[in-house]
């Protein structure tokens, strides 16, 4: 609840204009509150005067809050690979864990995983935990959920990390609300926080247009998810030690009500944008699908892959697997050439880590601008032709 | 078939930006808006009911006004609605909220299927829609494409993946969430329209869901937001300038050193 002192209250009116819901109104003495009110705090921390506060009944403190030790990522492999983004949380989980002056583990669920253990040593983990069983080839929601909440009740690891993947994102809530624990998506930074040793999980929130900090303060473990691209792995070290300890998985464990008829992989392009060097991405300013022809030239001549704001996917001119940002896939390449992209945060924070952005567009204040390592203010049609001959001249030079 | 969609009010996240003086969120312009992905939930929902006869209830939990999002609803097809509203409720995470709404499932008695969206704009969490399966011990399937067949008794769907997509039965009673691919959702008719200036839509409290009260709100809620920022953009840019083949000889200078 919000609690209002009127003795304080100097009806100055701060807390009415800062609150984003409109909660909080200013009366003859003092200010009243409505249902509107999130708790969101913005009026506390606007009161000049500390007449508010918010005031919370009391929560449950867990009991064996303090057993709970190290960092745990949850690995995932499909069709026989592990998933780059494991050996990510790897190279994340390693730092944190350090910092702590713990442990670091990885889980991997799956069938034939034996041979993996190597590799996500070699990634930086002290500790693999298998859990080998027929059951566990196909993901299947509660199968992976309800054997994952036994190993992390087993081992008490203090934060638990995994892939903001199709996989991570839909397991992992379910993991959560049964071992009631907090946990944050899409994380784009984690630290621990000096003071008190808390995990602190930033994000971005309202499509990127905000970033939120976020801890877990009462409950064990501390649960996040984080996007692929967002870290960066370790170099492999093949000299790393680690063990490797098979989990014991119950028969009934593995039984499910839900049934997975087929597979499909997707035959669209097979090109993966998060696993090229070079993206060159077209978007709106292109004006039709044929830009992407232009596009797809630049990339060529690059030997880049080709990506897309979701104004061009939208429009119907590439598919959805070629999109960049909030909505679509965090990238991060070397080198990416962002043509006829206006720079929306939401598409920004899809690709903005990348090492050098080249913004080509004719609006010399597009935000797109604010991001770029390189920009050409121009008319793609004509930028882009000129770019290709002139790479084009360079190689032949060499 | 006894369906129910749940459906968040949100504000409209492109126009949600913070004061830079202030470092609160600017009100100014934001509208409230039902969450799209839960439109093409609620689309889903009709549809099934259309098939298969039954009702579709649709629920929110939030501030009063979030009754607009659950009258739009009825306007699109829902037959009725329930608003789960209680100051108790304020400052609620997803795992609160996942509690809030499967107490107030619960009240509802036989439910087949419980259908969300992927995930809420405002947050982006997708954490709610396998949270209420879980509290309810419901088997569940995220981010569903496409409903490939249905019964009264399962329903066969497609769910997507980073690299493709499943094709997964499940038995009722079972919770999906759903992607924009799933359908094109209908505009309301005239008479939804009608019906949903009309009816009336209950309100439960937290006494009415029968709710723990250390599980909602803020106090029910694990995470904490310790503060919010602006996203930051980089300094180091370099603007050519002269004429196109000129910025076009002087970034390929640059580059070369990449290639
Ligand atoms: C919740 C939410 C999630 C979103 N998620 C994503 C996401 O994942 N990815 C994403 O990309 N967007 C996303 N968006 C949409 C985003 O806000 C923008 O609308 C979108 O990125 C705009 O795409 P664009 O830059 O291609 O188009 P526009 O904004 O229309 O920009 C086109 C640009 O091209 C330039 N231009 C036009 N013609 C030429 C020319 N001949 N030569 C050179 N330049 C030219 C113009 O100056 C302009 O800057 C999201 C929005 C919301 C609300
Ligand atoms: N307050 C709420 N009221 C009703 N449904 C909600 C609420 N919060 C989340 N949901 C549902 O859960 C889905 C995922 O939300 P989220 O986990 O917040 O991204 C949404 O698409 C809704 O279907």
């Amino acid at each position: 609840m919000l609690k209002i002192d009127c003795d304080k209250c100097i009806v100055c009116g701060i807390c009415e204009s800062t609150c984003p819901f409109d909660a909080i109104h200013v009366e003859e003495d003092c200010v009243v509150v409505n249902d509107n009110c999130t708790l969101c705090g913005a009026c506390v921390d606007n009161c000049e005067v500390e007449a508010l506060s918010i005031e919370v009944a009391d929560k449950k403190v867990q009991d064996d809050f303090a057993d709970w030790a190290g960092v745990m990522v949850f690995g995932e492999c499909r069709h026989g690979a592990i998933a780059p983004v494991t050996y990510e949380l790897l190279g994340v989980g390693r730092k944190l864990a350090d910092t702590r002056g713990v442990a670091l583990s990885v889980v991997l669920l799956g069938k034939n995983i034996a041979g993996y253990s190597d590799s996500l040593i070699a990634g930086g983990a002290d500790y693999v935990y298998l859990a080998e069983h027929d059951g566990l080839e196909q993901f299947r929601e509660d199968v992976y959920g309800h054997v994952l909440e036994g190993i992390i009740r087993g081992k008490k690891p203090e934060i638990v990390l995994a892939g903001a993947t199709a996989i991570g994102r839909s397991v992992i809530p379910f993991v959560a609300t049964l071992i009631d624990a907090g946990l944050t998506a899409d994380c784009t930074r984690l630290e621990i926080r000096e003071s008190d040793g808390m995990l602190l999980q930033t994000r971005p929130a309202f499509g990127g247009n905000i970033m939120a900090t976020i801890v877990c303060p009462d409950t064990r473990p501390q649960m996040a998810t984080v996007r692929p691209k967002v870290m960066a792995a370790l170099e492999f070290d093949g000299s790393r030690v680690g063990s490797v300890e098979s989990i014991d998985v119950q028969p009934n464990a593995v039984s499910s009500k839900i049934e997975i008829l087929e597979t499909v992989v997707s035959d669209q392009e097979q090109v993966n944008i998060q696993e090229v060097e070079t993206l060159v991405a077209g978007g709106r300013g292109l004006d039709s699908a044929k830009g992407f022809e232009l596009i797809r030239e630049l990339a060529d001549e690059l030997g880049a892959a080709v990506a897309a704001s979701r104004a061009a996917v939208d429009a119907g001119w590439i598919p959805y697997p070629h999109q960049v940002g909030q909505t679509g896939k965090t990238v991060n390449p070397k080198v990416y050439i962002a043509c006829g992209i206006s720079g929306a945060i939401q598409h920004a924070v899809g690709m903005q880590s990348a090492d050098i952005v080249v913004a080509i567009n004719r609006d010399p204040n597009a935000p797109i601008f604010d991001f770029a390592t390189y920009g050409i203010v121009g008319d793609l049609y004509d930028v882009i032709p000129a770019l290709i001959k002139r790479i084009q001249e360079v190689k032949s030079e060499s | 078939m006894n369906i129910v969609v749940c459906i968040k009010q949100v504000p409209d996240a492109k126009d949600v930006r913070l004061d830079p003086e202030t470092n609160t969120l600017a009100r100014e312009g934001v509208e409230s808006i039902m969450n799209p992905y839960d439109r093409h939930a609620l689309e889903e929902a009709v549809t099934l009911k259309e098939q298969h006869g039954g009702t579709v209830t649709v629920i929110s939990m939030g501030p009063p006004q979030a009754e607009d999002v659950l009258r739009e609803a009825i306007a699109c097809g829902a037959d009725q609605a329930l608003l789960v509203s209680d100051r108790a409720f304020a400052g609620a995470d997803t795992w609160a909220t996942s509690y809030t709404l499967a107490k107030a499932i619960e009240t509802l008695g036989n439910v087949d299927l419980t259908l969300c969206g992927k995930q809420a704009i405002d947050g982006d969490t997708a954490q709610v829609g396998p949270g209420i399966a879980c509290r309810l011990g419901l088997p569940f399937i995220t981010c569903v494409q496409k409903t490939r067949q249905s019964s009264s008794e399962s329903i066969t769907v497609e769910r997507m993946m980073d690299d493709g997509f499943d094709v997964i039965q499940v038995p009722f009673p079972a919770l999906l969430t759903v992607v924009k691919d799933i359908n094109e959702p209908r505009v309301a008719s005239l008479k939804g329209k009608m019906k949903a200036k009309k009816v009336k839509i209950p309100t439960l409290s937290a006494d009415d869901i029968k709710a723990e009260p250390q599980n909602l709100g803020l106090a029910g809620s694990p995470t904490q937001v310790v503060c919010v920022f602006s996203p930051e953009a980089r300094g180091d840019r370099t603007l050519f300038s002269g004429t196109v083949e000129e910025q076009v000889d002087q970034l390929v200078q640059e580059l070369k050193a990449h290639f």
